[in-house]
């Protein structure tokens, strides 16, 4: 029994079942089936994470998201500018308590080279409702190759806790056509 | 040497009971249970506070409901069981004393006075930076201390268990290899050594980063090691479980497994690989290569992955050979359908097994696949996986192997055996709901830790859909059952342990152990109805795995 010591003593030479050994050749295929898609998603799929990433000092980004709104906001919703900028761009996208900031507005179909970083602490980029999650942190500068194949209104949610005001942390995306 | 007056024997196994080994067990087992108590009811306010049509609790005691929630129950509670576990995997199972029961109280003390102090942090309110506690955000010392010395006795409790494994042995007080529960045991205190060493290398820096010690801690490299810790401590609880799954089915069938060989090889599997699973936090984080990612995520290949499938036959496996071999051999499920379902320990024992295999090892492969983890990372799906490993799994099979220990080391008669026989299908039902809809909303793109998915007080608005806001009211209907399960459990425990009939020196508990010797031989060896059981398992994975990378191709282009 498990709870007693094994009743052949030279355990290590018995026999294996053959209906044990079969799962067993089946259950390492299978790992090595997932292991290689992953693998083989680089070459043909179209959603890989990139893995172009800097460090960054918090004022260093803020400056350089700054340099992006004034030179490319087209117009302001409440307290936020909303930044148009040219397709294939650099775009800077801050996370901080508790703000998306700013808007940013996307052309359908276009690629944009998306920076996120944190100002303070960690924050959590969901974009929603199309569920893409990125984690962002500060001193770490994530640059994500976007590229929107829907138009319309998107909210980007903070889904890493970042104290009292996490739930109140809402940015925005528009993709135009 | 031991002091024999020190012992008692067991009436019903015929061992050695070494008396301060007992003592020790009861005192961690009961602790464990306070604080399982405590932890389930801030679990409870948190998900009602996610329900939107309840939303129980105002801002900031959510956030500190859940942080209280994931310290008590995932470290607090689970851990001191697993000290139980391991003195009772080592000194009772082996026939043998306790090494060195005095570190074995320290052990005790350091971790009482831990919890004590991480609770204390957390209620005074300046603590609630979650159970993970990531940086730049920043807990009172008090916190990372109180983490400290729990971890620091948990350690100690490990050494213990190591240092009676070699007194056995030197003493003889046992036959040949130790058994394979007591192998897993093994597995899981040596991953916790791995495991508290991690958080000793991240938590002391960050006590000193706290204290104005230290100026800066990188978040990275914070989340690096702390899931070396929070990861692999998970995987201290399935080595622990899983030595659960293989007692119970020993103690109340007689089980025997169908190979000591390739069960240990599978607990080996875990020793080796299961380490790698920090990266499963780390996938879609900045600074690290897609190579590092696939190779820790998918633990090499996969090979932990391979232990708990080869556990995953090889436990109902041992049960259907134990079944048969009494005579049910009835078509393919005569053993299943005729099994003590009435008894608790099995009930609660097959339903985490289940549980474990199809909700929670399935997601978490899943999930743990680096690209799919783009549409799942920090949603509720996350919670819904670990809810289904953490409290469906171990939870269940802690809580169904507390029915075989008070009688055993408590003896004690169970008191209330209806609502004991009712309690692991309520909490396993219930949990089941909690992982099932949460993992729903999670791929609806609901945030894990989140106080109104409604955005009622933001800046701007944005709407979940409906479905979303259904999901989280059947979650929170979900989270009710499990906590009139996780009541009954705690209700049934302390009456039996209290008010339960004493039982005799020389009298046996009704037991199925030793009533099964040999069923089959490697040549004729038949276990169909695990092989369906199996096989259903094996094709859901399959077909899940790749509905998620169908989910993923949907979603915006990113090369």
């Amino acid at each position: 029994m498990a709870i007693t010591p094994p009743s052949e003593r030279i355990w290590w030479n018995q026999p294996i079942h053959k209906v044990e050994l079969y799962w067993i050749i089946l259950a390492f295929c299978w790992g090595l089936v997932m292991f290689f898609m992953m693998i083989y998603w680089h070459g043909a799929g179209s959603q890989n994470l990139s893995n172009e990433a800097y460090r960054i000092k918090p004022e260093l980004f803020a400056e350089r998201a700054q340099a992006m709104i004034d030179q490319y906001t087209v117009r302001e919703e409440g307290i936020f500018p909303v930044v148009h900028p040219p397709p294939g761009s650099d775009v800077y996208l801050i996370a901080r308590l508790w703000q998306w900031w700013p808007i940013l507005e996307f052309e359908k179909d276009q690629s944009y080279r998306l920076h996120l970083s944190s100002l303070d602490w960690q924050h959590g980029f969901s974009l929603q409702p199309v569920n893409i999650n990125v984690q962002v942190h500060p001193g770490y500068d994530l640059v994500m190759n976007l590229r929107p194949n829907q138009a319309g209104e998107f909210g980007v949610i903070c889904n890493e806790y970042c104290g009292v005001g996490h739930h109140t942390m809402i940015g925005k995306i528009y993709v135009v056509e | 040497m031991a002091n024999n007056g020190e012992f008692r024997i067991c009436p019903t196994t015929g061992l050695k009971v070494h008396l301060p080994a007992e003592m020790l067990i009861k005192a961690n087992a009961v602790v464990a249970v306070v604080f399982l108590a405590i932890g389930g009811l801030a679990g409870l306010l948190v998900a009602l506070t996610r329900w939107p049509a309840v939303h129980l609790l105002p801002a900031d005691d959510f956030y500190l409901a859940l942080t209280a929630h994931g310290l008590d129950v995932l470290l607090v509670w689970i851990i001191f069981f697993e000290m139980a576990l391991l003195y009772f995997a080592s000194a009772i199972l082996l026939n043998s004393r306790l090494a060195t029961p005095r570190f074995a109280w320290a052990q005790f003390g350091l971790m009482l006075v831990g919890a004590l102090i991480v609770n204390v942090a957390v209620l005074q309110g300046n603590s609630t930076v979650m159970f993970t506690s990531y940086v730049p955000m920043q807990a009172t010392p008090w916190f990372y201390l109180g983490i400290i010395l729990f971890a620091v006795g948990a350690l100690i409790g490990c050494f213990v268990f190591f240092a009676t494994l070699v007194v056995a042995k030197a003493e003889k007080t046992y036959e040949g290899s130790i058994p394979l529960v007591t192998f897993g045991a093994m597995t899981a205190a040596i991953i916790a050594v791995f495991t508290l060493v991690s958080g000793a290398i991240i938590l002391i820096p960050t006590l000193f980063w706290s204290l104005g010690w230290v100026a800066d801690i990188d978040p990275l490299m914070y989340k690096t090691i702390w899931w070396a810790m929070g990861h692999s401590s998970q995987q201290i609880n399935v080595s622990a479980h899983v030595a659960v799954w293989y007692a119970i089915g020993a103690m109340v069938l007689g089980a025997k497994p169908l190979s000591e060989k390739i069960s240990r090889m599978a607990f080996l599997m875990y020793i080796l690989f299961l380490q790698l699973a920090s990266a499963h936090h780390l996938l879609v984080e900045p600074g690290l290569s897609s190579e590092w990612k696939i190779f820790n995520t998918s633990y090499a290949m996969y090979l932990a992955v391979l232990g708990s499938m080869i556990h995953g036959m090889s436990v109902p496996g041992a049960i259907e050979a134990a079944q048969r071999a009494k005579g049910l051999t009835h078509g393919i499920f005569e053993w299943l359908r005729k099994a003590p379902w009435g008894n608790p320990a099995f009930a609660g024992m097959f339903l985490s097994l289940v549980l474990f295999g199809f909700l929670g090892g399935i997601s978490g492969v899943v999930m743990g696949t680096e690209q799919i983890n783009l549409i799942m990372h920090n949603t509720l799906y996350v919670p819904g996986h670990f809810h289904a490993t953490v409290v469906a799994g171990t939870t269940l099979a802690f809580m169904a192997i507390t029915y075989l220990i008070v009688p055993l080391i408590f003896r004690r008669q169970l008191v209330m055996k209806k609502l004991a026989q009712w309690q692991p299908y309520l909490f396993g039902l219930g949990v089941a709901g909690i992982s099932l809809f949460m993992m729903g909303a999670g791929t609806l793109g609901v945030s894990r830790r989140h106080w109104d998915i409604t955005f009622s007080d933001a800046p701007l608005p944005f709407d979940y859909p409906a479905t979303a806001f259904l999901m989280m009211g059947l979650n929170g209907l979900s989270a009710i059952l499990a906590a009139l399960g996780g009541i009954a459990y705690v209700i049934v425990v302390v009456a039996s342990i209290l008010f339960g009939k004493r039982i005799g020196d020389t009298e046996p508990i009704a037991t199925g152990l030793g009533t099964v010797n040999t069923y089959g031989n490697s040549e004729t060896l038949r276990i169909p109805g695990t092989v369906v059981l199996v096989a259903i398992f094996f094709t859901a994975f399959v077909l899940y795995y790749f509905v998620n990378w169908k989910y993923l191709a949907e979603v915006w282009p990113m090369n």
